[in-house]
């Protein structure tokens, strides 16, 4: 029997990791992939909870979460290609032109 | 109890993952450690009785966004990263930003927020048929204008990303 | 039956000219200019005219005519309300009518001037105000039109501006009346606060109708506490001790401002107020006392500066300020309409002898140095006879004006109480000297040989010379006015003879109504500080109030008018070399009394310096520059201190900016798990 608490906290140290890798790497793809991974961490607490109240609609968000991952993730490897086009470079620290 | 150990494999396996994504410096490793995070989360998903989750983790996450970052890594020719030098404020700010975070979180989930629910193997009968229920009658709007959002991301990807003329 | 009397046109056509002019006036021609300011002027006037003719058919005196409220606030409410009765009717017709008169006179003097429009919208405008005081129904409406001709006064003193000297003299007159008012407003707000109102009727009322509660005062209290603070304001306005010093510079503006302003009007506004406020003074000996003091020290102390001034406005101005003297002490002793009364003929005669010095000045092209002038009545006869009767009537000629408001006022001191003939002998030496330098004047100016300036050929004072050959005549538009005045000089002393020369004195009738009311039966004068080393012999045996007594003095102060006559012929016409050689005799003191005293340099030393530094050095560079410009500065500074630590988290390094996204979301868990937790 697995209390739902076990499963909170796997989300809460999936989601820590996911903003420790954030901050650490320097790719900006690996970057957005953290990214991903938060959402994930979020999404398996949600159904967790769906879970719990018995109430379908935490699947639905998942759905939607998803959905909406789906198109940032587009959009978003879409402006690298962009920045890489322009700055030759998948460096985060060498994308600093907006620096007062 | 098979639930518990089903549970340990699969959990642990997800934070292998994550802190191999951590760990790693080639982006490919990176994403391939993601896709097995995503992987073990769909079991996961199974063992909450979330079926019809579980299997679009696969097909949309795993199988389409995934495979999405790798074509990209691919095609942007993305080597092993160089070390270039940070920043102080992420050392600074974020570091402990990061174990407080995680420091308060489980606080709060172990120590206050103590619920005596056990998890349920089998909570929904016939879950996909409900979530289409809700999903088609109940969220409809939304559900229609995250089908907009998507014509409009692919737009927008399109846009950016086209080759300059 | 009670007609509507309009009175608010009076104030507000003037006020209507000096908009005209003052805005249009620079495009407008000359003729249109003076057309404007001309025709307000002279409708007021008519409208005065109608009213005194409709005085004797108004049902209800005072009339009060109410434009609406102004001010309405629990415990204290005021109108815009005017009043008319008998003695706001002699001022509204003495202003209306010289003002007119000198109105039409300045169309001729100030003809070459390029600030001709300028002139005549201040002009005009300081009519309008000086009738808001005079018709005003209570003291705030008065004080208005008080601070209102204080600024009239300003800009019309100041009116050369470009002379440095001029724009002084306009900045010293208006803060030394600054500081007059102050004693005006202490008295006002004494008034509000226990009375609730500040209407004439009001107050007086109450005083009269409740004699337990506002008994005639001994020693201080309210009411004496209320006159010192209104007789400061007087003093300031009407140039009495201390705060006389503005009317001799002011002479630094044009001619006709110092006649209406500085002789027939702005300055007998601190009379109109005491005499107005009669029933507050006469419930206050002490003030009363206080009052004919500073009257009676004012008149000796200026004449005396007269005597030996060499300009020829400087020798009026100080004659003014000793004639207002005259007139302070008059309210002194509560012989209120005394002073209105020679309020008037003042205005008449000193009118006419300033636009006489204004048509002498101007025959000589701006020369205004006594000494320099001589033999001028072959050139310029028209203004000499003019001249020769104002000087008549100041000096207290018989038949003249000057001579029955004058004795008018040395009666009525006399017979005010025992100690009254302390006042009267100082009154007849003010007379007498009064009678001399006038008179010296007279001969300087028009008898003897001629004597020119060194530099004669100058234009000199800004007044545009012209005719630098013989003097010549002034243009008749100019004469008509002085020629109109002088017989106001000769016949308006005739509707106050007294009783002892067998006329009716239809003048203190007139007034009666205003003045009797509070007028109380035996005023006790307290001691007075000055020591009598005025004592004359002759006069003091008999102080029962007789007509015999009055004869006597009279035939004695006329008596002290001829012999200042004398004194000037022998010594200005006779033997004219001897006045240097007296001068020369008496040492140290004829410089002094020529230096005014040194009154002014012992201001600027002990008053003016004291104030300039302490605000130079403290004011303006601790307060002004240190504590507001610090301050403000400083939040600049702060804010730009603040903005330079803040501009390091704008350094566009990606991984900086998700270190803080990190630490805000840290931030926010923590902050909502604390909430939780309570």
């Amino acid at each position: 029997m697995v209390p739902i608490t076990w499963y909170l906290v796997l989300s809460a140290v999936l989601f820590t990791i996911g903003v420790a890798a954030f901050i650490f790497k320097r790719n900006i793809i690996t970057i957005f992939m953290s990214i991903e991974l938060m959402l994930n961490a979020v999404n398996l607490s949600f159904v967790a909870f769906a879970n719990m109240w018995k109430d379908l609609s935490g699947h639905i968000f998942v759905f939607f979460v998803m959905v909406v991952a789906a198109a940032e993730a587009a959009v978003g490897l879409a402006i690298i290609i962009a920045v890489f086009r322009t700055r030759q470079t998948l460096n985060v620290d060498r994308v600093n032109l907006l620096k007062l | 109890m098979i639930h518990q150990v089903l549970f340990i494999i699969f959990g642990g396996i997800c934070v292998a993952g994550a802190l191999n994504l951590l760990l790693q410096k080639h982006p490919i490793s990176s994403a391939l450690s993601l896709i097995v995070v995503m992987g073990s989360l769909a079991a996961l998903y199974l063992l909450l009785g979330a079926q019809f989750v579980a299997a679009i983790q696969v097909i949309v996450y795993a199988g389409a966004i995934m495979v999405l970052f790798v074509f990209v890594i691919m095609l942007l020719n993305a080597g092993k990263e160089e070390h270039t030098k940070g920043s102080r404020i992420a050392m600074w700010f974020g570091v402990p930003s990061v174990a407080a975070l995680l420091g308060m979180v489980l606080f709060i989930l172990l120590q206050r927020g103590k619920v005596d629910y056990q998890i349920e193997l089998g909570a929904f009968a016939r879950p996909t048929r409900e979530v289409a229920i809700l999903l088609f009658r109940d969220y409809l709007l939304p559900f229609e204008v995250t089908s907009v959002l998507i014509l409009v991301a692919i737009m927008g990807a399109v846009v950016l990303a086209r080759k300059e003329q | 039956m009670n007609v509507n009397l309009h009175l608010w046109l009076i104030p507000l056509l003037p006020l209507l000219g000096a908009l005209i002019n003052g805005a249009l006036g620079r495009r407008l021609s000359k003729t249109a200019v003076t057309a404007v300011a001309l025709t307000s002027t002279a409708a007021s006037f008519a409208l005065a005219l109608w009213v005194a003719f409709q005085f004797s058919a108004l049902s209800q005196i005072p009339y009060v005519e109410s434009h609406g409220p102004w001010i309405q606030i629990t415990g204290f409410s005021v109108d815009f309300a005017f009043l008319l009765d008998q003695l706001s009717l002699v001022m509204l017709l003495v202003v209306t009518g010289v003002g007119f008169l000198i109105h039409i006179y300045s169309a001729g003097y100030m003809a070459d001037d390029d600030g001709y429009y300028r002139f005549f919208s201040y002009l005009n405008l300081f009519m309008f105000f000086m009738l808001m005081l005079v018709l005003a129904n209570n003291y705030l409406l008065m004080f208005v039109g008080w601070e209102g001709v204080g600024l009239a006064s300003y800009l019309l003193i100041g009116f050369y501006f470009l002379k440095h000297s001029a724009s002084q003299a306009g900045k010293k007159a208006f803060i030394v009346n600054r500081i007059g008012d102050f004693g005006f407003l202490l008295g006002m707000f004494l008034l509000v606060k226990h009375f609730g109102s500040l209407d004439y009727s009001v107050i007086f009322d109450r005083i009269l109708r409740n004699p337990s509660q506002f008994p005639v005062e001994t020693g201080a209290g309210l009411l004496t506490l209320v006159s010192f603070c209104l007789m400061i304001g007087a003093t300031g306005k009407s140039a009495q001790i201390p705060l006389y010093v503005w009317l001799p510079d002011a002479m630094e503006g044009p001619t006709p401002v110092s006649a209406l302003i500085h002789a027939a009007t702005m300055v007998t506004a601190g009379i109109y107020m005491v005499a107005r406020s009669n029933v507050i003074f006469n419930h206050a000996p002490m003030a009363l006392t206080t009052v004919a003091v500073i009257g009676a020290l004012t008149a000796i102390f200026a004449a005396s500066i007269g005597i030996v001034q060499t300009d020829i406005k400087r020798v009026l101005a100080y004659s003014t300020i000793s004639q207002l003297g005259y007139m302070f002490m008059a309210c002194g002793v509560a012989a209120y309409s005394a002073a209105i009364f020679h309020l008037m003929t003042h205005a008449f005669f000193k009118a006419l002898l300033f636009l006489s010095a204004g048509s002498v000045i101007h025959a000589l092209g701006g020369e205004q140095d006594m000494r320099y002038m001589g033999g001028l009545r072959k050139y310029i006869p028209v203004t000499f006879w003019v001249m020769t009767i104002g000087t008549l009537a100041i000096a207290g000629i018989p038949g003249l004006a000057g001579f029955f408001s004058k004795d008018e006022i040395l009666w009525k001191a006399y017979s005010s109480s025992d100690n009254g003939w302390i006042f009267w002998a100082i009154g007849l030496i003010t007379a007498l000297m009064t009678s001399f330098y006038m008179f010296r004047l007279l001969f300087m100016t028009f008898f003897g040989e001629r004597r020119e300036a060194p530099h004669a050929h100058d234009s000199g004072h800004g007044h545009g010379g012209h005719g630098h050959g013989a003097p010549h005549e002034s243009p008749w538009i100019m004469l008509a006015p002085l020629v109109l005045l002088a017989i106001g000089s000769v016949a308006g002393g005739w509707v106050g003879i007294p009783h002892s020369l067998g006329g009716d004195n239809h003048f203190e009738k007139f007034l009666a109504p205003v003045f009797e009311q509070g007028r109380l039966e035996a005023v006790d004068m307290a001691k007075i500080e000055r020591p009598t080393k005025f004592a004359i012999a002759e006069a003091a045996s008999d102080t029962k109030p007789e007509a015999s007594t009055e004869l006597t003095l009279t035939f004695i102060s006329v008596l002290a008018g001829l012999t200042g006559l004398f004194w000037a012929w022998y010594l200005y016409v006779r033997r004219p070399e001897l006045p240097g050689r007296i001068a020369a005799r008496l040492g140290n003191l004829y410089p002094t009394v020529l230096n005014k005293y040194y009154i002014d340099e012992v201001y600027q030393q002990s008053l003016v310096d004291p104030i300039v530094d302490g605000s130079r050095t403290i004011l303006w560079k601790g307060v002004d520059v240190g504590v507001v410009d610090g301050a403000v500065n400083g939040a600049g500074t702060t804010a730009r201190s603040t903005w330079a630590i803040l501009r390091q988290m704008q350094s566009g390094n990606i991984r900086s900016y998700a270190g803080w996204v990190a630490f805000g979301a840290a931030l926010l868990v923590a902050y909502m798990i604390w909430m939780g937790l309570r």
